[in-house]
C-alpha cells in the first residue's frame, strides 16, 4: 500500500467513524482484520508516521503470504481470521467471566497454589495483577544503570529513534504470514535496550509488569544489547493463561552487539484452545552470545522455531527447549541456527514429551554458509513418548556449504521404557512415582537452567500433567 | 545358622512364561534365615528369567507359589514386594538420565521404610555405603547408571543393597564384567549385608564369586528346572566338569526351539 492510498484511508476514516472518538470505534469493533482496522490501532495509539505506514506494508504482507505448508496444515487451515478481535483496549478486557473459565483452568490453578488475584488475572478476568510493587523497586534499581525496560507502546513513545533503528531488522515482515500479521496489528511486548558495558544483574521478567497489553495476541518484543553487555530476560509463566482469543502470535526480535550476551528464556503455557505461532529470531555480532531457553507446555498448536544468526566472528548460540503434549495438542517446535561468518558455534538441545494422543514434532535448520570455517554445530533432539497413541517426529535439515567444519546431529526416540519401570519399582517406588520421576529426570537439563522459582513451579505442573497417566 | 522352623523365602512349583513359552518349568526352592544360596546354570537356562520373575516383572505369567517370611507375593506388584524386603540385583541395571543418584536413593529408602527418611541421616547412611564399598562420593550428584561403567554399575546395585536392608537379596549375574578387584570390593559388599536375620539367593554362571562369598547351598538351574542341589563342593565340581555331564546324568530333553525361547526371554529380561 502506497503512502497516498493511506492518506485515502485516513479520510475515509475520518468520515466514516468521525475521528474524534476512536475509542468508541475500538469497543464496537467488529472481529476480522483490514486496513481499516490497522489504521484505527495505530491511530488510537498516536504512533509516528513510519508506524503506521510499516502495519499497513505488513497487513498487504500478510494478504498475500500463503499459509505455511508444514507443522499441521489442517489446524493451520481451521485458524479463521474474521473470527478474531484483532485489537481490543486494555481496559475493555475484562471480558472474560470467572463463571466462563472451564473448570479444569480453574483447578489447576488451585493445585499450583496460585493466589486468586493472580488467578483471576490469568484468565482474563482482570487486566491488571498487582505485582507493580515489585516491578517498580526492580525499575529503580536497573534504571541507576542506564538500562530501559519497559512495555513495546512505551518504548516507541519515549525511545523512538533506538525503535527505530532496530525495529523489523530481524524479522522483516514478509518473513512469514504470521509475523506479517503480527507487524500489522502488533501490540504489547517488551522493549529492553542494555547500554554498553552493563551487566544486569537479576533476571528482567515480564511478569513483574505484565498487565493485559502483555498477555496480549499479539506481542512485539524487542532486546538490544550494546557492546559488551549482558542481560536475561524471562516471559511467560507456568501457570495455565486461558484466553477466549484463539491466536496467539508474538514476534521477539534480540540484537547481540560485539560481546553482548542475550539470555531468553520463555514459559508458555497457554490453555487448549489457543494457536501459539511466534517468531523469535536473534541477531549475534562478533564474540556475542545468545541463549534460548524456550518451554512450551500449552496451546493447541505451536509453531515456534527460535533463531539465531551468528553475524560475527565467534558468535555462539544456543536453544534449549522442552515440548509437552498432552491429548489434544500439538508441539511443532524446534531451532534455527544460521552460521553466517567462520569460527562461530551453536548447540540444539530439544527434548519432548508426548502423552496420551499428543503429538510433538521437531523442526530444525542449520545452516553454515560459504566462507564460514571453522565452525562447530551440535544438535541432539531426544522425544519420550508415554503410552501408544503418542506420536513424535523429527525434520532436521543441514545446509552446509563449507568443508572446515564440525556437524554433529544425534536423534533419539524413547518409549518410557517397561524396564526403567520396573527398575524403579524393583526399589519400592509405586509406579505414578516412577513414571514422574523418569519424566522430570527427562526435562532436568532444561529445568536446571530455570531460576529456582520457575524450576519449582514446572515441576509441579508435570506433576499434574502426570497424574493418573498410563504408561 | 539356619532356621529349620519357616524358610525365609521359597517358590513351589513355580513355573514362568512369557508370550506362551513355558521358561522356567517348576521351581521349588527354600531358603532360610542366615542363608546363602547359589543358583548357577549355563547361559540360557532361564536364570534370568526366574529371578525377574521373583521380582514381580510384568511380562511374565508366573503360576505356583511364591512365599516371603510365609506370605504368598506372588499376586503383588514388583514395588510391593520390594517393600516387604526383597531385592533384585539386576545384571544390566537400568540408566535413568536426570535422576541422580542420592535423589532415587532417597526415595527409594523412604519407601522401603515406609516414611520419609531426613536428609541428614539419609547422607550419613549413603556416605558410609561409599565408604564400605570406596565408591567416590561424587557418584551422589551422578545420574542414575547414566554413562556408568560394568563395575561401577554393580558397586551401585549392592550398595542399594545395603541401604535398603532387604530380607532377601537376589543377585542376578552380580559378578559378570567385573575384574578382580570390582569382585572382591562387590563380594565383600554381599558378605556385609548378609546376617543371621536375612538371606541371599546369587544367580550366577561362573563359580569366581563363590571364592568370596560362601555358599551354604548350591543349585543348578538347567533348561527351567533346579535339576541337582548340593553343598558349596556341588561350585568346585561344576566349575572342573562345566554342565555336559549333569545334562546326560538327568537325561534332561531340550530341543533346540525350547532352547532358543529360554534365550530370547532370558534376553527380554535383561531388557
Amino acid at each position: 500500500m502506497k503512502s497516498d492510498q493511506i492518506d485515502n484511508l485516513n479520510a475515509e476514516y475520518q468520515q466514516k467513524y468521525g475521528f474524534a472518538d476512536p475509542e468508541d470505534y475500538v469497543h464496537k469493533a467488529p472481529k476480522g482484520v483490514n486496513h481499516e482496522v490497522v489504521e484505527m490501532i495505530s491511530r488510537y495509539k498516536q504512533e509516528p508516521d513510519w508506524m503506521r505506514e510499516f502495519r499497513h506494508q505488513a497487513f498487504d504482507v500478510f494478504e498475500r503470504k500463503p499459509m505455511p505448508r508444514w507443522g499441521n496444515n489442517e489446524l493451520l487451515d481451521s485458524i479463521d481470521f474474521d473470527d478474531i478481535h484483532y485489537y481490543i483496549r486494555p481496559t475493555d478486557r475484562q471480558a472474560t467471566d470467572w463463571e466462563d473459565v472451564p473448570d479444569n483452568i480453574k483447578q489447576t490453578f488451585e493445585k499450583l497454589g496460585i493466589p486468586e488475584a493472580e488467578q483471576k488475572f490469568l484468565a482474563g478476568v482482570t487486566a491488571q495483577y498487582e505485582s507493580e510493587v515489585v516491578y517498580h523497586s526492580i525499575r529503580e534499581d536497573i534504571e541507576q544503570l542506564g538500562v530501559i525496560f519497559t512495555d513495546m507502546d512505551s518504548g516507541l513513545r519515549e525511545h523512538p529513534e533506538i525503535v527505530r533503528k532496530y525495529w523489523g531488522t530481524v524479522i522483516p515482515p514478509d518473513d512469514n504470514k504470521f509475523a506479517a500479521l503480527n507487524s500489522a496489528v502488533w501490540s504489547g511486548g517488551s522493549f529492553i535496550y542494555v547500554p554498553p558495558h552493563t551487566k544486569v544483574e537479576i533476571p528482567l521478567q515480564a511478569y513483574f509488569r505484565i498487565n493485559a497489553e502483555n498477555m496480549g495476541q499479539f506481542e512485539r518484543t524487542l532486546i538490544i544489547c550494546d557492546e559488551g553487555s549482558e542481560v536475561h530476560y524471562i516471559e511467560g509463566c507456568t501457570a495455565p493463561v486461558y484466553s477466549t482469543n484463539s491466536l496467539h502470535s508474538a514476534v521477539v526480535e534480540l540484537i547481540a552487539l560485539e560481546g553482548a550476551h542475550i539470555r531468553y528464556t520463555t514459559i508458555q503455557n497457554w490453555s487448549n484452545n489457543i494457536f501459539n505461532l511466534v517468531t523469535k529470531r536473534a541477531h549475534a555480532h562478533r564474540d556475542a552470545v545468545i541463549e534460548w531457553v524456550d518451554g512450551n507446555i500449552g496451546s493447541k498448536l505451536t509453531m515456534k522455531y527460535p533463531a539465531v544468526y551468528l553475524l560475527g566472528e565467534r558468535a555462539h548460540g544456543e536453544v534449549l527447549s522442552i515440548a509437552y503434549a498432552g491429548s489434544g495438542q500439538h508441539q511443532d517446535a524446534g531451532a534455527k541456527m544460521i552460521h553466517a561468518a567462520p569460527n562461530t558455534t551453536s548447540r540444539i538441545v530439544s527434548k519432548s514429551i508426548s502423552k496420551g494422543e499428543g503429538r510433538t514434532s521437531y523442526r530444525g535448520l542449520v545452516k553454515i554458509t560459504k566462507g564460514s570455517t571453522g565452525c562447530k554445530t551440535n544438535v541432539e533432539c531426544d522425544a519420550l513418548l508415554i503410552g501408544s497413541r503418542s506420536r513424535s517426529d523429527t525434520f532436521p535439515t543441514m545446509e552446509i556449504a563449507e568443508k572446515d567444519v564440525r556437524v554433529e546431529h544425534e536423534a533419539r526416540v524413547s518409549k518410557l521404557a517397561d524396564e526403567q519401570l520396573f527398575y524403579l519399582q524393583s526399589r519400592g517406588i509405586d509406579p505414578d512415582q516412577a513414571r514422574l520421576m523418569i519424566v522430570n529426570g527427562f526435562i532436568e537439563p532444561f529445568v536446571r537452567e530455570l531460576p529456582m522459582e520457575y524450576a519449582v513451579e514446572l515441576n509441579r505442573l508435570i506433576e499434574l500433567e502426570m497424574e493418573g497417566s498410563v504408561g | 545358622m539356619t532356621d529349620q522352623r519357616r524358610p525365609l523365602f521359597a517358590c513351589r512349583n513355580l513355573r514362568v512364561a512369557i508370550e506362551d513359552k513355558q521358561i522356567v518349568k517348576g521351581a521349588d526352592l527354600e531358603i532360610y534365615a542366615g542363608q546363602k544360596h547359589a543358583l548357577m546354570g549355563p547361559n540360557g537356562s532361564g536364570k534370568s528369567t526366574l529371578a525377574a520373575a521373583l521380582m514381580g516383572h510384568p511380562a511374565y505369567q508366573v503360576e505356583g507359589e511364591i512365599l516371603l517370611e510365609g506370605k504368598p507375593i506372588q499376586e503383588l506388584p514388583a514395588h510391593e514386594r520390594a517393600r516387604l524386603g526383597m531385592f533384585l540385583g539386576f545384571q544390566y541395571p537400568v540408566a535413568v538420565p536426570g535422576v541422580s543418584v542420592a535423589n532415587f536413593l532417597r526415595a527409594a529408602v523412604s519407601a522401603r521404610r515406609g516414611e520419609a527418611v531426613p536428609i541428614k541421616e539419609f547422607r550419613r547412611e549413603l556416605f558410609a555405603g561409599f565408604e564400605a564399598l570406596r565408591i567416590d562420593r561424587s557418584f551422589a550428584g551422578r545420574y542414575l547408571n547414566d554413562g556408568f561403567s560394568g563395575g561401577e554399575k554393580k558397586r551401585l546395585e549392592i550398595l542399594q543393597m545395603l541401604l535398603l536392608k532387604p530380607s532377601f537379596a537376589l543377585l542376578d549375574e552380580t559378578d559378570s564384567g567385573l575384574d578382580i578387584d570390582a569382585l572382591k570390593v562387590v563380594s565383600e559388599g554381599v558378605n556385609l549385608a548378609a546376617g543371621p536375620h536375612n538371606a541371599t539367593l546369587l544367580v550366577t554362571h561362573y563359580q569366581r564369586i563363590l571364592d568370596y562369598v560362601k555358599p551354604d547351598v548350591v543349585h543348578v538351574f538347567m533348561d527351567g528346572r533346579i535339576v541337582r542341589s548340593g553343598g558349596p563342593e556341588l561350585a568346585v565340581e561344576l566349575e572342573a566338569r562345566g554342565y555336559d555331564w549333569l545334562d546326560e546324568a538327568t537325561a534332561i530333553e531340550a530341543n533346540e526351539t525350547d532352547t532358543a525361547a529360554v534365550a530370547a526371554a532370558d534376553t527380554a529380561a535383561k531388557g
